[in-house]
């Protein structure tokens, strides 16, 4: 019942937006955000049926860009595992 | 998807979880307040990648397992009654009463039916007229603001026949009173929904006041491993504050729309919890200038003390300090198609969460 979803706002009639996420379509309710800001191609968070935020992309960039460090890490402890044949995690 | 599968990346979770194992020395207790963690917790088997001293614990944030057994109650009552049509989220119609649950009521006859969202609530009470509907209002300041909208609208559109019947609550409470009681948590992992109606604020009293940190996270493993990692290091360094992890939909100042609709349309009220109990402010009662369409002001009932399940530890588990394989029922008597106590029922809930993932 909590769970909301990052949906992709196809279609915007007055305060109901289509969305979809995959495949799937969804009616999100815009009145409960500053729905003058939200444009075709947005994400919005769902919940029951209204949408609860605009996903911000800048914060969702920069916080992927930090995990780069430990997608390299991760590959290097691989090739480490793969060479000593010891199991690190 | 997009925002859902760069965040499930396994590289990175286990990037994550090395990290933390290199810089965690100290014996840990985190809870996960929000029962929407617990569940991808078990689902992405997070508990195993962590090291021996960081345990997760799972606190009170699932809406329908700390509801009362007398809210169920009355809404069984409302069911039987010939002129009204109840309208619910899913969650709550398995959940058993004393004597009968929703669904039972609705295999007998009665008008119960699952909605998805208020708005659904609210066109059939514009579809029936002649009949009252009543709206059962679960969940924390995630799906509260929702209600308040429903209420709002209903208003507007001379729905006179349509009631929320309120348990709505506020998380901050719940949080003070588990440090309160002893329970041994070491820091909160903060309830990211929750929080994107609230902003932050909300939690600032307890490093503050009890010295323990809050990270709110998102939803799915990298964030979870990530406030896991923030909270670590708070704890490692001696500076407990409230962080935010999931950036990309929480706001410090959150949702400050959402935020008015709810205190046009609530107020503060005290509220039982299982597990805990009743607590002061903790849940949302609908103001009286809304009471034309408050359930339990036009509509009152009246019930017998309710009866608790015998053996059930839900609202021990509820407090995290018993875990659903401590319980004698759990998936021997107590399973998912037939739930003994709510923390079976709901997806969110800690029993079905173990039950479906890690049995
Ligand atoms: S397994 Fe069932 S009976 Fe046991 S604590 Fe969980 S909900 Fe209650």
């Amino acid at each position: 019942m909590c769970l909301s979803i990052p949906a992709r706002v196809d279609e915007i009639n007055g305060e109901i937006a289509t969305c979809s996420v995959g495949k799937s379509n969804y009616e999100a309710n815009l009145q409960m955000i500053e729905f003058e800001d939200v444009k075709v191609g947005d994400y919005v968070l769902i919940h029951t049926g209204f949408a609860i935020q605009k996903l911000d992309a800048e914060e969702a960039e920069a916080s992927l860009r930090t995990f780069d460090e430990f997608k390299e890490l991760n590959d290097q402890l691989d090739k480490e595992e793969k060479e000593g044949g010891s199991h690190i995690i | 998807m997009k925002y859902i599968d760069e965040y499930r990346d396994k590289n990175i979770v286990l990037g994550l979880a090395e990290e933390i194992k290199k810089i965690s020395t100290k014996k840990l207790k985190l809870m996960e307040v929000c029962g929407g963690h617990t569940m991808s917790i078990q689902k992405f088997g997070l508990p195993y990648l962590l090291p021996k001293n960081v345990e997760l614990i799972s606190g009170p944030g699932c809406p329908v397992c700390v509801t009362s057994r007398e809210f169920i109650d009355k809404a069984v009552v409302y069911s039987r009654m010939e002129d009204v049509i109840i309208a619910t989220y899913g969650d709550l119609i398995r959940v058993p009463g004393s004597n009968s649950s929703l669904d039972q009521e609705k295999a007998k006859g009665a008008d119960v039916r699952i909605v998805y969202s208020i708005l659904d609530a609210l066109t059939i009470a514009k579809n029936n007229r002649r009949k009252k509907v009543v709206f059962l209002g679960i969940g924390f300041e995630t799906t509260a603001p929702a209600s308040a909208a429903g209420i709002l609208k209903a208003r507007m559109a001379g729905l006179r026949n349509f009631y929320v019947y309120s348990a709505h609550k506020v998380m901050p409470p719940a949080m003070e009173t588990l440090i309160d009681e002893g329970v041994e948590i070491d820091g909160y992992i903060g309830p990211g929904h929750v929080s994107t109606i609230t902003g932050e604020g909300i939690y600032l009293n307890i490093p503050k006041k009890y010295g323990l940190g809050v990270v709110i996270s998102g939803f799915e493993p990298v964030d979870l491993m990530q406030s896991i990692l923030m909270l670590v290091k708070q704890l490692e360094n001696n500076d407990p504050k409230v962080e935010i992890q999931y950036k990309r939909v929480v706001k410090p100042e959150g949702n400050i729309k959402a935020q008015q609709m709810l205190d046009e349309v609530f107020t503060y009220g005290d509220d039982w919890w299982r597990g805990l109990g009743v607590l002061k402010n903790s849940g949302l009662k609908i103001r009286e200038s809304y009471s034309m369409h408050d359930a339990e002001v036009e509509i009152p009932v009246e019930v017998a003390p309710p009866i608790e399940p015998k053996g059930c530890l839900c609202g021990e588990i509820l407090k995290g300090v018993k875990k659903p394989k401590d319980c004698k029922l759990f998936a021997k008597v107590c399973t998912p198609s037939n739930p003994i106590g709510a923390c079976m029922v709901s997806s969110e809930g800690s029993c079905a969460a173990y039950y479906l993932y890690n049995r």
